[in-house]
């Protein structure tokens, strides 16, 4: 098998469960829960109070520097402005609307027919008013990201890997509106100017690439190139590698080689915004795993709790034991199901089996987890030290250039927590750096 | 509902020690019976009787230090198996239990247990019985000769092996397909490359092992007979070679043993080419015929250096990104 960038690894793709049908439209929700932080970066400040009537699509909060603004995602009342249960784990300021099912818009965002003749600035402008963060589960909010590329890049690259197992989310949203993915990708073609723009997809999605190849005008500039799929293929460092043979360096943005990613879902969100006026507000999210009684991908608005999401999508057996939001490498698991789907929310999974705990955890140095770490680490001697506590040592094997992508421990015969070790001892490095 | 709640990744590939070791066993497979074939049925109680010690000797030890029970990963059969492939059949069998308890004990027990063991426990047994019994250790029997199964020891005048022959020098006096099939003196599990070759390609196809340290050792010490050649035709000399003695057993087999060989990519490279290099220095200078065991145990020694000295090129630090 090809390989375009070192070690990841194969796992089950299960992305049949879910995929072949069009994104079915979730019934309204009584109540949205909107926290105040779905983004890497600042919490917005809620710019509305409990009592106030809200429009679709309003904006409910905003912050300074690297922010997304937050919409209502239906329109109603503010009944709560309070911390809510984040998907992210802990608790976060969270803005509650009772829907009142009429959907009355907002109309701060306009439509244009083109893009042809906004400035970069103001697609810009668009993108951030919009609130569009990266939709492939990162959230890094889009504009930040395209305004550090401005000038600096020679690739625009539009991540349609989705190398997760079970997700179909981009899947189907290429499948379903592959217009919207390629005039977003023109729109950001028009702001950064790139010499070459690349919608990368792997091999698994052919459906997607039969519709991407028809969709896509004669004389254009966007480059469909199929890679053979390997995990963590669609994680941003392998995908520049992937693509244009380049690494990013250390602590670097992949504007340092000349890059910038955005998912396949995020073009699409800028093509809603500039063409269609619409902030982010819903998204296509895949609800699937051994555990969904209907896999399949519906759209919800932003805020859907995951319970009702689950509920709409079929409901999930009673022996399900874990429901994740995102995919099984590096999702994350959910112990209550009021958690909202956020904008960086592309599946929720439920699973029945869970990973056995091996007993003797032993590691026999068979330096799998070596041959499989994308990032070049050596995760067997990290694992050594973290548990010896030998910070020095963690740092010299470079332990944060790990992306927690699962690899190791996914292929680990000893079945150690390998990824869990290294995020405590990336917290723990963190700490010992402040003190 | 009550929810679990773990870290990622929630999913695994289903790979289990116990599964690696299984899949060692079933690559010996091919050499045992060609063990069995030339050197009759005593060649495999021979192994019975390894197998046994390893695992009496591991339960015990596990027991008597109170640690959990580590028979079930399989790893203490597979260390049996491969000090019976090192031994000649007509081994008494109480040399071939020492040597199984030597193993588990001393070179993996009290060091630390599985993946702590500094040297390969099978070899270093071999290299303990060499040294205290060096008489039986280098009785070859013939090929096809018959040697009871039920006496604990059996006397047979000592057989030349190819490699007896090579340290003449002179090329040997089987034809280069009897020593590819195995019909030729030497130990239980040295002596058929085409079995080896078959065990080996097998833990190459599922993945068992990587091709790093097989090729390197493989390749370095063809290099090196090839170019140093001692017989008329370096070519035949090279053959003879690699098949007349333990480098296909210990290139396959025991040079690639997890616990005692580096990790990274670089280090099995310069892991197997020191194991080459080795090889042909023991064979060519040194006292014995054959130079397989010692060289894979010092190279042993260096493993965990060389990992320390070859660590991957960080990610992000290659010349050449940057816009174009």
């Amino acid at each position: 098998m090809r390989k375009l960038f070192w070690g990841g690894i194969h796992p089950e793709g299960h992305k049949a469960l879910s995929r072949g049908a069009a994104p079915i439209p979730a019934p309204l929700p009584a109540q949205v829960v909107l926290p105040m932080i779905q983004h890497i970066g600042a919490a917005c400040t809620p710019v509305v109070k409990v009592g106030d009537q809200v429009k679709m699509g309003q904006k409910i909060g905003d912050g300074e520097g690297i922010c997304a603004p937050i919409h209502a995602s239906v329109s109603g009342k503010v009944v709560a402005v309070e911390p809510r249960p984040h998907p992210g784990g802990s608790e976060a300021l969270s803005v509650v609307i009772e829907n009142d099912y009429t959907d009355t818009p907002d109309d701060t965002l306009k439509p244009h027919l083109t893009h042809q003749d906004l400035s970069g600035d103001e697609i810009l402008r668009i993108i951030r008013d919009a609130g569009i963060v990266g939709m492939g589960g990162a959230a890094f909010p889009t504009d930040v990201k395209a305004f550090s590329a401005l000038g600096q890049v020679d690739y625009v690259i539009i991540n349609a890997c989705e190398c997760e197992p079970y997700i179909t989310a981009d899947d189907t949203l290429i499948c379903t509106y592959p217009e919207q993915v390629i005039r977003g990708t023109e729109t950001l073609i028009h702001t950064l100017a790139p010499k070459h723009t690349v919608i990368a997809i792997e091999d698994n999605k052919q459906e997607a690439i039969r519709i991407l190849k028809d969709a896509l005008p004669k004389d254009s500039s966007i480059e469909l190139r199929v890679l053979p799929t390997r995990y963590p293929q669609g994680a941003e460092k392998q995908l520049i590698q992937a693509v244009t043979n380049r690494q990013v360096p250390p602590g670097k943005l992949p504007a340092a080689v000349g890059c910038a990613v955005f998912n396949a879902a995020t073009a699409a969100a800028v093509y809603q915004a500039v063409y269609e006026g619409k902030p982010v507000t819903r998204r296509i999210v895949t609800v699937t795993g051994d555990g969904a009684a209907a896999p399949k991908n519906m759209i919800f608005r932003i805020g859907t709790s995951f319970g009702q999401a689950i509920d709409a999508a079929g409901g999930m057996a009673e022996d399900t034991q874990k429901v994740l939001s995102g995919g099984p490498m590096m999702g994350l698991a959910q112990k209550d199901l009021a958690v909202p789907v956020l904008k960086g929310t592309n599946a929720i999974l439920c699973l029945k089996a869970t990973v056995p705990q091996s007993k003797t955890q032993t590691c026999i140095r068979c330096a799998k987890c070596v041959s499989v770490c994308p990032m070049h680490l050596q995760p067997l001697y990290l694992y050594r030290f973290e548990q010896a506590g030998n910070w020095k040592e963690l740092e010299k094997l470079h332990l944060t250039d790990c992306i927690e992508c699962g690899s190791c421990s996914y292929t680990c015969p000893a079945q150690l927590p390998l990824v869990e070790r290294f995020r405590a001892g990336k917290q723990q490095l963190k700490e010992a750096k402040k003190a | 509902m009550k929810l679990l709640v773990t870290s990622s990744p929630h999913i695994h590939s289903g790979s289990r020690t116990s599964r690696l070791m299984g899949s060692v066993l079933i690559a010996l497979i091919p050499a045992l019976a060609a063990g069995v074939w030339f050197f009759g049925i005593r060649a495999l109680v021979l192994t019975a009787v390894t197998v046994l010690a390893c695992l009496l000797s591991e339960w015990l030890y596990r027991m008597v230090t109170r640690q959990s029970n580590t028979l079930p990963d399989l790893s203490a059969a597979v260390t049996g198996v491969l000090l019976a492939m090192t031994l000649p059949a007509s081994a008494p069998y109480w040399l071939a239990a020492v040597g199984g308890v030597f193993a588990i004990v001393v070179v993996k027990g009290l060091i630390g247990g599985l993946g702590q063991n500094i040297f390969n426990p099978a070899l270093a047994a071999r290299a303990f019985l060499v040294l205290f019994w060096p008489s039986w250790m280098v009785r070859y029997a013939a090929p096809g000769t018959s040697l009871d199964p039920l006496s604990v020891s059996v006397d047979i005048v000592s057989y030349a092996t190819p490699l007896h022959h090579m340290q003449m020098p002179a090329l040997p006096t089987e034809s280069l397909l009897d020593v590819f099939l195995g019909n030729m003196g030497g130990c239980i599990g040295e002596v058929s490359a085409l079995a080896l070759l078959l065990g080996g390609g097998y833990l190459l196809l599922r993945k068992v092992i990587s091709w790093r340290i097989p090729v390197a050792y493989l390749g370095s010490v063809a290099l090196l007979t090839l170019i140093f050649s001692k017989g008329q035709d370096p070519v035949l000399w090279m053959l003879y070679s690699l098949m007349g003695g333990g480098v296909l057993l210990g290139a396959f087999f025991m040079a690639t043993d997890y616990a005692t060989s580096p990790v990274t990519p670089m280090g099995q490279l310069i892991y197997g080419v020191g194991c080459g290099v080795l090889t042909v220095c023991f064979r060519y200078y040194g006292l014995f015929p054959e130079g397989v065991t010692y060289a894979i145990l010092l190279m042993n020694a260096c493993a965990w250096s060389l990992d320390r000295l070859t660590p991957p090129k960080r990610f992000g630090t290659v010349k050449g990104g940057g816009v174009q």
